[in-house]
């Protein structure tokens, strides 16, 4: 790999545009895992899927499997998925419950915590072979923390707090926990696994772009408009098309009524274009009725008007994260190479409220993040096309000025768009990317070597 | 099986005043390989006259599913939906089309399940292998149909379908070909 140093990094993000070798060189993409991925606080999981002790959940940080599980205490622990022995994983099940975690390979088996346990044959190795060394154990990430049940590591065992890191931001993901009556949510209904022959930056890019639906989604807004509502439907159908309907609105809406923040740290939300009102309440929907009288029950006419009056549409948490707490949607984007990325996206189950409020949540991710969605399926085919025409011999740099000239300072240390199609969110997360790649923050690699890798190497 | 052929099946049922021909598993075959024609010619206006208004079509996104109302499903379409999503499939500004896929489909294996005493409506299950070419990507997807065909004035028509993909949960591309 050829290092580049921090001026040449400096020159590939410049106002108002990026150099293309950012999503095509695969030198830069395996420095953005070490010093991006290998540093920031990444979400591996929530608090519910790891409910008792002994659950445990597969999960990854950038192309590292890994391992969360709720050790015998109640702790949640995050282990590389790697036998000390000889390297297999150890776990192969993507979710389950056991009461130790055992290699396949020689037996070798380890607490919940990661700590050997057993091992056969230990009267084999040399005298000086410790099996209490944490060496011999499933090593652990450096850092676990969680923020009202929303599960993050990180690889690094120095930086900012989790609640530094998210700044302004936990009020998008109390805006997510608060919309429960009994104020607590679970991940429920399965995931979405999608994936695209393009660049991993590309996706969050797009959940905050309020310039493309109008055109990247013709398709499926044209489609939507003429449908008839007099067609039989179970309801399912009713939520999805309204959904492709209010992707048709028109460029003066998405420029003036929708809203772009970003925040410290590459993170940013947009506004609301088209809330409860546009599609459940509107259906009069009984079930969104009995919704709010649980949510009042619990929370007071007061504190639920506050509640369900935030409106945010997508919430990027940079690098990889975005969610949506209208319908309660979650999207975690996996790096595998420079030109491939997967998508995984979950539902979560607002506790306390009505089950059908849950059957809204399916549809719209059926909608919204279904492999074969209506709308999803053309935000794919764009990833690909990104990917086909930057290998193409065109123009070096993108453009990502659009709102430039006409950024302004928001509250919270953030910037804001004064049209809703901004480009700043973007820019904003190369500012963050910049700040990892030239070392602003501090590198795995410029720190002093773990205790670990030291009596590896003592050994 | 032509359109014709299905057409004069009714026909004759309308001008002898008898009811519609019982389904059997031959007639219930020869419709899904029809059904596969259409899908494969991309006449998809004629493959949702296929199904009957209160139709629904359904790929799980997990093995086993037990409902599309309480997990998500790769495609969910209730008879509304359906027709959206082929109209879309339609546009021309259909992105995720452009170019358009080529698919080839074998149905096999059809086996009636489930079949009510005058004959009128089955439970249809068959396997499936379909191959999908787009611009220079070829995909294979094979699974498990559920059909219920039911027999009346228009034919015979399908009141749902349930397609089981051998790698429902499997991370995929854009899924826009029905299945």
């Amino acid at each position: 790999m050829n290092p580049i140093p921090p001026e040449g990094m400096r020159a590939l993000v410049q106002p108002g545009r990026v150099h293309k070798r950012l999503y095509t060189d695969p030198d830069i993409f395996e420095l953005e895992l070490e010093r991006i991925f290998g540093s920031a606080w990444i979400y591996v999981g929530h608090e519910s899927q790891v409910k008792s002790p002994g659950d445990f959940l597969a999960t990854r940080i950038g192309r590292k499997p890994l391992l969360l599980v709720r050790d015998g205490e109640g702790k949640l622990r995050l282990l590389y998925n790697q036998c000390a022995h000889r390297g297999a994983m150890v776990v192969a099940s993507e979710q389950g419950h056991s009461s130790e975690l055992r290699c396949c390979y020689h037996g070798w088996t380890y607490h919940l915590d990661g700590r050997l346990k057993a091992a056969p044959l230990l009267h084999g190795y040399p005298p000086d072979f410790d099996p209490k060394s944490p060496a011999l154990g499933m090593a652990r990430v450096p850092r676990v923390a969680s923020y009202r049940g929303f599960v993050f590591g990180s690889l690094t065992s120095d930086g900012p707090s989790l609640e530094d890191y998210l700044g302004y931001m936990r009020t998008s993901f109390d805006d997510m926990v608060d919309r429960a009556p009994d104020g607590a949510l679970e991940v429920a209904g399965g995931v979405f696994k999608h994936t695209y022959r393009g660049n991993w930056k590309l996706y969050l890019e797009n959940l905050c772009d309020a310039a493309h639906p109008l055109f990247t989604h013709q398709s499926s807004i044209d489609a939507a408009q003429q449908q008839s509502d007099a067609v039989y439907s179970d309801g399912s159908g009713e939520i999805a098309i309204r959904q492709m309907r209010q992707n048709g609105a028109p460029y003066s809406f998405w420029e003036a009524n929708v809203g772009i923040w970003t925040y410290p740290n590459g993170h940013s939300f947009l506004g609301d274009y088209h809330d409860d009102a546009k599609l459940v309440a509107a259906l009069n929907d009984p079930a969104f009725r009995e919704y709010v009288a649980a949510m009042e029950a619990k929370k007071g006419k007061e504190g639920t008007k506050k509640i369900l009056e935030v409106r945010r549409w997508n919430s990027n948490v940079y690098p990889n994260l975005s969610f949506m707490s209208q319908f309660q949607q979650l999207r975690v984007v996996h790096p595998l190479s420079v030109n491939e990325t997967v998508v995984h996206t979950y539902c979560y189950r607002l506790q306390g409220a009505p089950a059908r409020m849950f059957e809204n949540t399916i549809s719209f991710a059926n909608t919204v993040n279904g492999t074969g969605s209506l709308v999803l399926t053309d935000d794919l085919e764009i990833y690909n096309r990104i990917g086909l025409g930057l290998s193409s011999g065109g123009p070096e740099w993108i453009e990502i000025g659009r709102g430039y000239q006409s950024d302004a300072t928001a509250e919270h240390g953030g910037r804001r768009g004064k049209n809703s199609t901004s480009e700043v969110y973007i820019r904003n997360m190369f500012d963050a990317w910049l700040g990892y790649m030239v070392g602003e923050r501090e590198l795995p690699s410029a720190r002093p070597r773990g205790p670990k890798i030291v009596a590896e190497m003592n050994r | 099986m032509s359109v014709t052929q299905r057409t004069s099946h009714s026909d004759q049922a309308s001008h002898t005043g008898t009811r519609p021909r019982p389904l059997d598993a031959f007639t219930c075959e020869q419709f899904l390989v029809y059904e596969a024609r259409l899908l494969d010619e991309a006449r998809f206006d004629e493959w949702l006259n296929l199904f009957t208004p209160d139709a629904w079509y359904w790929v799980p996104s997990e093995p086993n599913q037990a409902s599309p109302r309480d997990t998500v499903s790769l495609i969910y379409d209730d008879r509304r939906l359906l027709e959206t999503r082929v109209r879309r499939l339609a546009s021309p500004r259909i992105y995720s089309q452009e170019p358009r896929s080529r698919t080839s489909r074998i149905v096999a294996n059809v086996t009636v399940e489930d079949i009510t005493a005058d004959g009128s409506a089955a439970t249809v299950r068959s396997k499936f292998q379909l191959l999908e070419y787009r611009r220079e990507h070829q995909r294979m997807f094979g699974g498990t149909c559920f059909h219920r065909l039911v027999q009346g004035d228009r034919g015979m028509q399908i009141a749902w379908k349930r397609v089981n993909l051998v790698n429902c949960d499997a991370p995929h591309e854009g899924l826009v070909v029905p299945f």
